[in-house]
């Protein structure tokens, strides 16, 4: 991962301003894929933060997204409360939650928190389902609200935009550099005097702040809300993939991975629903094999080869 | 609360062994694999299948089970990750390639599984009461519990007691001190690995005499397998099964007494308490 220059964050501007035109041209089945896309490249990217300069793979997206999307649908209809009070509570609470896995799990080795991570949202869903089904009474949950696709675009692209911004900030600050040490290697990192948990947490609390936040703003479009629903691993998993499609190695790599793999996906999930998941495990194993550094590794490469020619 | 010791305790027999699989794999092999809760489903599915096409009961089907799944165990470690292992540069980027790459493997098992049987793998074998210690269990928890420890007994003596065997724990100890003392490195993890992979598989078809599984739910066994691997210590054998028992304990307790959807979320506070505690593990000497 390298420090991003400033003709990445103008480039930025004008895909995100570029972006913001898509509601008034599509409508329907095109504009919830967009919505799909939003939603996809606001979680991926901020996965991005941490997981690209580090190395950490963390399969917790859905958990945090789980969170967003239940903090809203329990405070809307059981409490009464207003969307927006509940956008802010969900980002507390997603935060708070990366902050004590991080404590918990990123003082040791990579592994441990690649494990925890892994059955997180399941541990989760089962928590609340368990609160639901004794203290609660319900088990569904409303979430009314007069938000149109287009409205939840527009939110996801701020939010995707916001993420953005934030890793371009961090990725050029003292800690983006030392992240990038602590990626290329954790001992010479703490050697130097880098307090590598600290970092590691900080960044770690940012990416469960920004999952819960797009697992909020997405509540409004279900309308009912179930923990079955919102705390579904798969979203984790497509996640993972989505970035590491792209490529880890810059911040806008994600965004390149997103769109290619949506179109994909609908294509098989509507024509061949049940092979669905080979596909996604053949996905997998084409990123490891053939595209180790994602098309933005490719394409760089391409790149430096088309240059050591001229 | 004699009924929860006696079904935790047999429980944990079946635990014990497939996190003993998983141990070989990873303290030995050094391969971090998320698709060994699908390995033990495809034993649990390969159970399941032949009991109800073919009645073949499953304690054959066990001994079946073992020249299949140590073949492509084998297979799977000599092509799929041996190129893996010979890329990485450090630990740490092997581990990040492996974890993808069974991960990319456990969702094409879980496709496999799911085109040959969707629903769940519901077969009643031996389901008769028994009583032991005056607390009432059936009689194929004490079968697969009873073939569990026969298992794990017999890999515990090969491990220490045969040359392949001392062979294996040389290389859990370090890779590059064993191919220097003349130990033939990749084949040794290559026959760690398949035997790993096959006690998960016969762990799978054990199991599935006594619980009900359904093609997606390898990864919950493959968290309880890490967890009690990480309770015990990465290759620490007796600590696997300390850990299994806990685990066996403490999961079949709180569905008694609280919640049987809260199994997982008993699994992972252990994990927490370990994980702030203990984490090199109860049996483990060194950080990992």
């Amino acid at each position: 991962m390298k420090p991003a220059t400033v003709q990445e964050l103008i480039w930025a501007g004008v895909l995100v301003a570029l972006a913001a035109f898509w509601p008034m041209m599509s409508n329907g089945y095109w504009l919830g894929i967009g919505v799909d896309v939003m939603m996809y490249t606001a979680l991926a990217t901020s996965w991005m933060l941490f997981s690209g300069p580090t190395h950490y793979i963390s399969l917790a997206s859905a958990a945090f997204f789980g969170v967003g999307g239940f903090v809203v649908g329990s405070g809307m209809s059981d409490y009464d409360a207003s969307f927006w009070s509940m956008l802010a509570l969900s980002a507390v609470i997603g935060g708070v939650l990366a902050a004590l896995i991080g404590l918990a799990t990123l003082r040791l080795s990579g592994v441990y928190f690649v494990i925890f991570t892994l059955g997180l949202a399941e541990m989760i869903r089962n928590l609340v389902s368990w609160v639901q089904n004794n203290f609660l009474g319900s088990r569904g949950l409303y979430v009314l609200t007069d938000f149109t696709d287009a409205h939840l675009y527009w939110m996801l692209l701020v939010t995707a935009g916001c993420v953005y911004l934030l890793g371009w900030i961090i990725s050029r600050s003292r800690l983006g550099f030392a992240l990038r040490i602590i990626g290329g290697d954790e001992t010479v990192a703490r050697h130097v005097g880098i307090n590598t948990a600290t970092a590691k947490v900080i960044l770690f609390t940012t990416t469960g702040v920004f999952g819960a936040i797009v697992g909020a703003i997405i509540a409004p479009r279900w309308s009912y809300i179930e923990p079955n629903q919102v705390f579904s691993p798969q979203l984790s998993f497509f996640v993972v993939i989505m970035a590491l499609l792209g490529g880890s190695g810059r911040l806008w790599g994600p965004v390149v991975g997103v769109i290619p793999f949506l179109l994909i996906w609908n294509w098989v999930d509507s024509n061949f629903s049940n092979q669905s998941i080979l596909v996604l495990g053949v996905a997998f194993l084409v990123i490891v094999y053939f595209l180790p550094h994602g098309f933005v590794g490719r394409i760089e490469q391409l790149r430096a080869s088309a240059r050591g020619r001229s | 609360m004699l009924d929860i010791l006696v079904s935790g305790l047999l429980l944990s027999g079946t635990y014990a062994l497939v996190a003993m699989g998983l141990n070989l794999q990873y303290g030995v092999a050094r391969i971090m694999n998320l698709a060994n809760g699908e390995v033990l489903v495809l034993g649990a599915l390969a159970a399941f299948w032949l009991y109800t096409t073919a009645q073949i009961s499953p304690i054959l089907t066990v001994i079946l089970v073992i020249p299949v799944a140590f073949i492509g165990n084998w297979l799977i470690y000599r092509f799929l990750l041996t190129p893996l292992v010979r890329r990485s540069k450090s630990q740490g980027a092997l581990e990040v390639d492996s974890i993808l790459a069974t991960f990319g493997m456990s969702f094409i098992f879980i496709g496999i599984m799911v085109s040959i049987e969707g629903g769940f793998f519901f077969y009643k074998y031996l389901s008769e009461p028994i009583s032991i210690l005056g607390s009432t269990t059936s009689l194929n928890r004490l079968v697969a519990f009873l073939l569990a420890v026969l298992i794990a007994a017999a890999l515990y003596i090969w491990l220490h007691y045969t040359r392949p065997g001392v062979a294996v724990r040389a290389v859990s100890v370090s890779t590059e001190a064993s191919g220097l003392v003349g130990i033939n490195v990749p084949r040794t993890s290559a026959l760690a690995f398949a035997l790993g992979g096959t006690i998960t598989a016969v762990g799978g078809a054990l199991i599935s005499t006594f619980i009900t599984l359904d093609a997606s739910i390898g990864v919950v066994f493959t968290l309880k397998a890490l967890i009690i691997v990480i309770m015990g210590g990465v290759g620490e054998i007796r600590g696997a099964i300390v850990a299994a028992i806990i685990l066996g304990l403490v999961e079949t307790g709180v569905a008694t007494l609280v919640d049987p959807g809260l199994t997982l979320a008993a699994a992972y506070f252990i994990f927490v308490i370990i994980l702030l505690f203990r984490p090199q593990g109860l049996f483990g000497r060194r950080a990992v």
